[in-house]
């Protein structure tokens, strides 16, 4: 058995003058800041995460209701539960907070936060304060859309995609639309910084031995998704601003409507489209964000997943270096395909966006087989994270496969912007941010809070959940098939399209039942309280080695590091896993189970 | 680093070639614009690892072909290190830090003008102020105030 | 057991020819059944464009049907038969070259196959004619409602909301449209041609219709257009040409009442309390 290494935190490569300091170390909490000033101070990246992740779960349930809203009035043909303005509310603000608000928040905010410093081996994040500050432009950013529902004229109503000329002041002129394209650039420019962040750590602060190719796979992930968020997020920041510029300051950049050519001597003004601005531009400029945005909010919980299946499964991730370059590829090809929700414009190159969409249906692909790799001939323990991780696969499957079907422009030319389209985002982000990502609340709870989630609880949640969703769901493939628009409020009696709305209404409320139970299954784990220990899933990543909640600056001792599972490594010596990376090609026994695995002498103290 | 500027290059050229093929296929202004500024993107701080790649490893001068290992590599990118190698300080964390609170609350300020009115940027301004001239202070005192 | 695994295991033993040996058969069993493939939910098509779309939405959904299938079996054998047992670890297989290649070469095959005939059916279906006398119609789309001009005989139909309005056109004749906007973007959908296009201010849009059958076909407003986009419907109604020019004549004799898209939104705007 390997010696522990008695040492903290290490890693002296960094070339940059190091300043011995850390501000509330000096006697713990005894002289620093309590309570809320705690809170309200705090750099750490794992209060910062929970924050993040609570934030985001709360704005969650508030979306989840305006959804259940939603299909309420859907139920039946001509129902008046709430007027027409207020169902466009209801659906771009439920949009709005899930894309915006909970999905990539909780992930790259929430759980990259909180986990990826720990799988490196890094005391927190790059930027610390950086990373406090993205918290707190979240936050404000999200009460600054929902206060939209507070001001006369009520909360934004264009959908969450805000067309122009739909989007400008004389469409949608109330300070609720307002308030939300501002609380794009926060959150905007919250995304912005975590992205920065989480780049510099996962280059910078990885422990000694941590080479990129040993990284965790979600940390691959985050990687990549935090280079996604600099391609894409300036550009919607680019775009809002252009629109405040078209509302507020009198520019044409979007509109068509009303623009003169200038007026001369003996020649009026008179009417000139070609004058003006272009409402494609704002299209273009949004889907050239919009694509990429949900890669960003897919590859995160895909890094879930791809660490869920190997501990479940107790084997190592199959095909890792795959799963890498699958995860670029799919990275890649993302910010190449923004037209494809423009087919239906008419002005947009249908063969490059078709060809390129059609593409990312190889590397997702790869990253399915492998993770069924992963579990072929495993030894599968169906626990709660597992069993949502499995949810997810099914649920992307098929979100998948529609998807290919609408990178088809003919295809697409009947389906777009029909409940075809709602089904098949939904199962794909549905699959993703809500299965993968409650496998991952699941699966990390344990670490972050020291107490096990009930699991009887835990399983009637997810088949609650599993049912509920393909019950809202399929109906609408059908019902989008049958000529059902999207975002519509009210529609025609005689269509045959009511009892597939009252079914999949349904379904919305078996899944508002089975959060339900997620909420008790919380509450539970907090007044009876069951211990978990470092590693109570015998999981192998890094951030598995340490205590449960992780010391403050997260390690007092690190395994040596010579594989992307150092915890399993140290565990189970006798099942040693191949090394990737230079100078270790996998197929020799390498490196794997001779380590230097000489003893620390000198005791050095966390600094 | 040499990895991460390969990485970074890597999508620089990734969207130099679909830029370029975009722009001859047609002659879309918006597209091509988008492409070129996220080339750029990758080019940049690409180049720069890069650079400093082989600054690290002993290169006296930026040429090609001038190949000697003399420094070595990061200990994050040496397979064999162990982790008493690494023994010592890795960088400055501030523990705690009112600042960026501040500095979050004054942008959430700034942007509720458009809700209640001009005489919102004045808090939000004054308190934007404090948090730089205060998050300044703070980090020439070495992270804490 | 404690030494890293093969890397040429085997992972799919005696399974493989069983599967291929069943898609096989599906696939023999559908090409013979030729036009008895089934619609998989979509339109067959009232126009020709629309009827080449349905065919490629039939070849891909089968496409899809099939890989779901193969991947939704494997992740239910997976879950079934390799469910925890005993507590001995399982061989801690890492990787398989050859599998990993063909899981990525095949897709990309099947992939460019998909694009060549989105390729082909979408020329087909954005094709403009250039021969032939077709029947011109400008549609114009407004919040929150439909106005189609024939400027070749100088005919207007106007309607907003729920009034319907339709748009008269002769079937089995090329029916060339013009589509643009007078305000915020709309979609022009028609179901059953298959087919939809924006009507969006400053760009007009121009398709053809080939209609196959008489017949009357629904439309609607598929892009939010605000808060009466539930309401906005028309209707195509495809009929002989002789209806056609009767029609026609009809139209051009009595005095144009459907009035102007200016007055239209006029009516709207004081019609309903905001």
């Amino acid at each position: 058995m390997t010696d522990v290494i008695d040492l903290p935190v290490t890693g002296a490569g960094v070339h940059h003058p190091v300043v011995h300091e850390h501000g509330a170390d000096h006697g713990h909490d005894e002289h620093g800041p309590s309570g809320l000033l705690k809170w309200m101070t705090s750099t750490d990246h794992k209060v910062i995460g929970l924050s993040y992740m609570i934030t985001a779960i709360v704005i969650f349930y508030l979306a989840g209701l305006m959804a259940l809203g939603v299909r309420i009035q859907l139920a039946s043909p001509t129902s008046s539960f709430v007027t027409l303005g207020q169902y466009n509310e209801l659906f771009t603000m439920h949009g709005s907070l899930m894309l915006y608000l909970f999905a990539g928040p909780f992930a790259f905010g929430g759980l990259a936060n909180y986990i990826v410093p720990l799988q490196v081996g890094a005391p927190d994040m790059a930027f610390p304060r950086l990373n406090a500050l993205s918290y707190w432009l979240y936050l404000g950013g999200s009460v600054t859309m929902l206060m939209g529902f507070f001001v006369a004229g009520g909360a934004a109503n264009f959908a969450w995609v805000a067309y122009a000329p739909l989007s400008n002041v004389t469409n949608s002129p109330g300070a609720g639309a307002d308030a939300w394209i501002m609380s794009l650039a926060l959150t905007g420019f919250s995304a912005i910084f975590t992205g920065v962040n989480l780049v510099a750590t996962i280059f910078y602060l990885r422990a000694p031995g941590m080479t990129m190719f040993r990284m965790p796979i979600f940390t691959w992930n985050m990687l990549v998704t935090g280079i996604l968020i600099l391609i894409a997020f300036p550009v919607l920041t680019a775009a809002v601003v252009l629109l405040v510029a078209d509302r507020h300051f009198g520019t044409h950049i979007y509109t068509v409507v009303g623009c003169t050519t200038t007026a001369t001597a003996g020649h009026p003004a008179v009417a000139d489209p070609t004058a003006c601005g272009s409402p494609v531009l704002w299209q273009n400029l949004f889907w050239f964000f919009g694509h990429p945005e949900v890669y960003i909010l897919a590859l995160p919980y895909f890094g879930i997943a791809t660490e869920v299946f190997p501990v479940f499964s107790r084997k190592p991730v199959f095909g890792y270096k795959g799963m890498v370059f699958a995860t670029m590829a799919i990275a890649a090809l993302s910010t190449g395909v923004w037209a494809h929700h423009m087919f239906t414009t008419g002005v947009v190159l249908l063969p490059f966006f078709s060809l390129l969409s059609l593409l990312i249906a190889v590397p997702t692909g790869i990253k399915f087989f492998n993770w069924i790799g992963t579990m072929w001939r495993g030894q599968l323990q169906f626990t709660t994270p597992m069993l949502f991780c499995i949810g997810f696969l099914f649920a992307f499957l098929m979100g998948g496969v529609s998807g290919v079907m609408l990178a088809s422009p003919p295809i697409d030319f009947f389906t777009h912007d029909t409940y075809f389209v709602v089904a098949h985002f939904h199962q794909v982000l549905f699959g993703t941010t809500v299965f993968a990502g409650f496998a991952g609340l699941y699966y990390w709870y344990p670490k972050m809070f020291g107490r096990m989630l009930n699991e009887r609880l835990g399983k009637a949640h997810f088949w609650v959940m599993f049912v509920g969703f393909w019950v809202t769901f399929m109906p609408q493939y059908i019902v989008g098939l049958k000529g059902m628009p999207r975002r519509v409020a009210t529609y025609p009696t005689n269509l045959g399209w009511h009892s597939w709305n009252f079914v999949s209404t349904v379904g919305a409320f078996i899944i508002a039942a089975s959060f339900a139970i997620l909420l008790v299954n919380l509450w539970t784990s907090w007044r009876r309280p069951v211990p978990a220990g470092n590693n109570p899933w015998d999981a192998h990543t890094l951030e598995w080695f340490t205590t449960s909640p992780p010391p403050h600056h997260n390690y007092t001792h690190l395994p040596p590091i010579r594989s992307e599972r150092p915890t399993w490594d140290y565990n189970h010596p006798e099942h040693p896993t191949l090394a990737h990376g230079p100078g270790h090609n996998g197929s020799s026994n390498g490196h794997a189970g001779h380590t230097n695995g000489s003893v620390a002498t000198t005791e050095v103290p966390a600094s | 680093m040499k990895i991460e500027g390969l990485f970074l290059l890597g999508v620089g050229i990734f969207f130099g070639a679909i830029g370029i093929a975009y722009w001859l296929l047609s002659y879309e202004d918006g597209g091509g614009m988008m492409l070129l500024g996220a080339c750029l993107l990758g080019l940049l701080p690409g180049g720069f690892y890069y650079y400093w790649h082989r600054r690290f490893l002993g290169y006296r001068y930026f040429y090609w072909g001038k190949l000697e290992r003399t420094v070595g590599v990061r200990l994050e990118d040496r397979p064999d290190a162990t982790i008493e190698e690494g023994a010592g300080v890795v960088n400055s964390f501030p523990g705690s830090s009112i600042w960026p609170f501040c500095l979050g609350m004054g942008a959430f300020l700034l942007v509720l003008t458009f809700i209640f009115g001009v005489w919102f940027v004045a808090p939000a301004v004054g308190l934007i102020l404090v948090a730089a001239v205060g998050v300044t202070a703070e980090s020439r005192r070495g992270g804490h105030v | 057991m404690t030494g890293p695994s093969p890397a040429r295991r085997r992972l799919l033993p005696g399974l493989r020819s069983r599967r291929w040996a069943a898609v096989a058969a599906v696939g023999a069993a559908l090409v013979l059944s030729g036009c008895q493939i089934p619609s998989f939910g979509a339109y067959k098509g009232a126009t020709t464009q629309g009827q080449d779309a349905y065919k490629l939405w039939q070849g891909f959904f089968i496409t899809g049907a099939i890989i779901f299938l193969l991947v939704f079996l494997l992740i239910l054998w997976a879950v079934l038969r390799y469910r925890r047992k005993t507590e001995a670890i399982p061989a801690q297989t890492q990787y398989n070259t050859a599998f990993e290649i063909i899981y990525t070469i095949v897709p990309v095959l099947i992939v460019l196959g998909l694009f060549v005939f989105t390729f082909i059916t979408e020329n087909e279906v954005d094709a403009l004619s250039t021969t032939g006398d077709p029947v011109t119609v400008n549609v114009t789309a407004f919040q929150w409602g439909w106005e189609f001009q024939y400027p070749t005989y100088d005919v207007k139909v106007l309607g907003v909301e729920t009034q319907d309005p339709e748009m008269v056109v002769p079937a089995n004749e090329t029916i060339h449209v013009f589509l643009r906007s007078s305000d915020v973007i709309h979609g022009f959908y028609v179901p059953a041609f298959n087919f939809s296009r924006y009507a969006q201010p400053g760009v007009t849009n121009q398709f053809d219709l080939n209609i196959t059958h008489t017949g009357t076909y629904r439309g609607q407003c598929t892009q939010f257009c605000g808060l009466y986009h539930s309401l906005m419907l028309f209707r195509v109604k495809a009929v002989t040409t002789s209806q056609f020019d009767t029609w026609i004549q009809q139209k051009q004799s009595t005095p144009q009442s459907s009035g102007s898209i200016a007055q239209a939104k006029r009516e709207i705007l004081q019609g309903r309390a905001s």
